[in-house]
């Protein structure tokens, strides 16, 4: 008896080596700012770190923000039109395409555009920048004359053309993503239908339209939902290459409002407060999906219980 | 007449069969284009002095002289703007480096728990890990930096490491739980009988099994501090805790004013050839967690 007592205290005792060191850090700087976030955004609270405690005060704020309606307009138009056209459509065609040619030399396309999501932002951004700078020597105006177009100004103030520079300097990093899931999930559609399909007289088109993407109908979600939220919560190349603007709130989205309101230098910056009620906002919908996600993609059947008892 | 029916049909449909791969070829090559010319364009002002379009108008290697003794020079002025290239470079290799080991340390041991044990409250701790991997980490920025400040780790790169890690552990710990199922519980049971403790059992014996797994999570975790560029710049105020992607946005900002695009052209490819090495090398790695993670978008 003594000894299964020993032994239990002995179990216990390995367990907590083995989870205590991970557990730790997650809870003290991933679950406990999840908690600050919401805390932090009931004060007013600047770099002075005084808890000052308004309450609501921030979230009604963000009804009279007069910036506010744009910026969430903004994100929508940002989210949707970047999923649709890249991290969704493009992902796709790239896929389906590659799948479709010489298996080598799709490899290699799918390779290069896994470049851009490996580069580190700052040098992706530079690219970016360099290319489309005002003078007909730089890159994409370059292209431009020489097809004996006109240059364009692409970050001078022009909604549609800032726009634009956005979403592809976002999308030619998020197109990869699709990519990947798609092409795993064309390689494992069983030949078996492929071939019947073909026998039976499909082309090429309704191969795809009525065999494979009714069969990736699991994968096509799975991205369209992840992608969402990723889209919705980062900022960074947003930041690097337009940093919102130009002009005012032009490019300026709501995680990126977020960081403006929190650390921006210039006038209006360091209010923690409202930074991270705006934050909490995107807090709640992050969570809301994840938890989505685990239950919608089966992430409860990755759940089995140990193999091993002891 | 039917043989020459069928021959004309035969050739129809070869050249429909080449029409459509011209089609698909064009489609592909014009998307991907962007992305070619850009780095190709990256590499060339690294060479040149000035590029007008893809052409530069001098070869020349005089971009890369500050490498000798890394420092930054603005024309113009007397002194030096930046801080020293190797410097900065050697706290982005610190920070990746400890990013990475830590990382596999406690995702090796936080999984193997996970796989092993079967533990009160294990399916919930498994659920959390699971809805923390999707969660976008980076909303908690405001928060993260409080609690830099309070703890003393602003401005410091131990702070930078330790968000670092604790926002990506959960996928680490995904993928090695994933990695100590698939270790069959016999060699360890004899390591075990032969008097092992648990700990033992796990340095000596599992751990070797799973080195692909151990592999793909110190990569992942090197790139991730590699690349990092929010976390520094919100989290860092000092010049000398700099990282390269610090670096290589103050000369993207300050470009044509301080410092020639030659330069910042070198200072971008030389933070940028780690990276390429390892997707050269490391693409099995890579790709098998890169479709587990969350990644940048």
């Amino acid at each position: 008896m003594l000894n299964v007592i020993k032994f239990k205290r002995i179990r216990r005792a390995y367990l907590a080596a083995f989870l205590v060191p991970s557990m730790a850090v997650i809870f003290l700087f991933f679950l406990f700012p999840v908690v600050l976030t919401l805390l932090i955004g009931l004060t007013d609270m600047t770099f002075s770190f005084e808890w000052h405690w308004v309450y609501l005060d921030n979230y009604f704020q963000m009804f009279s923000d007069r910036w506010a309606p744009k910026i969430l307009f903004n994100t929508l138009f940002y989210v949707f039109s970047t999923l649709a056209l890249f991290n969704f459509g493009t992902a796709l065609l790239i896929s389906l395409i590659t799948n479709h040619i010489n298996e080598k030399v799709g490899a290699v396309f799918r390779a290069i555009w896994l470049l851009p999501r490996i580069t580190p932002s700052t040098v992706y951004a530079l690219m970016w920048l360099w290319a489309t700078r005002d003078e007909p020597t730089a890159l994409f105006n370059w292209i431009l004359t020489g097809l004996g177009l006109k240059p364009v100004r692409w970050l001078w103030y022009n909604p549609p053309i800032n726009w634009l520079v956005v979403i592809a300097v976002n999308g030619f990093v998020g197109a990869s993503f699709g990519m990947i899931i798609f092409t795993a999930a064309l390689k494992s559609i069983p030949e078996d239908y492929i071939r019947a399909a073909k026998v039976d007289g499909a082309s090429g088109w309704q191969l795809v339209r009525y065999v494979e993407l009714p069969l990736m109908k699991w994968p096509l979600m799975f991205v369209a939902a992840y992608q969402t939220l990723s889209l919705l919560t980062s900022y960074e190349y947003i930041f690097l290459v337009t940093n919102g603007g130009p002009g005012l709130y032009t490019t300026e989205v709501w995680a990126l409002y977020s960081y403006h309101i929190a650390f921006s230098q210039y006038a209006g910056g360091g209010r923690l407060g409202y930074g991270a009620a705006l934050s909490t906002i995107l807090v709640a919908i992050g969570l809301i999906m994840s938890v989505i996600y685990w239950k919608l993609f089966r992430f409860r059947e990755l759940m089995i219980e140990p193999k091993i008892e002891d | 007449m039917d043989e020459w029916y069928s021959l004309r049909k035969l050739k129809l449909a070869r050249i429909k069969r080449f029409l459509s791969a011209f089609v698909l070829y064009s489609i592909l090559i014009l998307l991907t284009m962007p992305i070619v010319l850009m780095y190709l364009m990256l590499f060339l002002q690294s060479i040149s002095d000035e590029l007008i379009g893809l052409i530069p108008r001098r070869l020349t290697l005089e971009n890369w002289y500050f490498l000798a003794n890394g420092y930054i020079k603005v024309p113009g002025t007397a002194g030096t703007y930046y801080p020293n290239f190797y410097l900065v470079a050697f706290n982005t290799f610190l920070l990746a480096i400890t990013v990475g080991c830590l990382e596999v340390l406690l995702a090796s041991l936080a999984g193997y728990a996970i796989s092993r044990y079967k533990f009160k409250g294990r399916s919930q701790l498994l659920a959390l890990i699971l809805i923390l991997h999707s969660f976008p980490g980076i909303t908690l920025l405001i928060a993260l930096f409080y609690v830099l400040n309070m703890i003393g780790l602003y401005d410091t790169l131990i702070g930078v490491l330790i968000v670092k890690v604790a926002l990506d552990l959960p996928l680490g710990i995904w993928i090695m739980k994933g990695f100590f199922d698939g270790v069959s519980w016999d060699i360890e049971m004899s390591a075990l009988v032969d008097g092992c403790n648990r700990l033992q059992a796990w340095w000596k014996v599992v751990l070797p099994s799973v080195r692909n797994g151990l592999m793909a999570v110190l990569i992942f975790g090197f790139l991730s501090g590699w690349s990092e560029f929010i976390y520094v710049l919100t989290f860092i105020s000092s010049q000398k805790y700099w990282t390269l992607s610090m670096l290589v946005k103050a000369l993207t900002s300050e470009e044509f004013v301080y410092v020639s695009p030659g330069v910042t052209a070198v200072a971008a490819v030389l933070y940028m050839i780690p990276v390429v090495l390892f997707f050269l090398f490391a693409q099995k790695y890579l790709l098998r967690i890169q479709i587990a993670g969350k990644g940048a978008l």
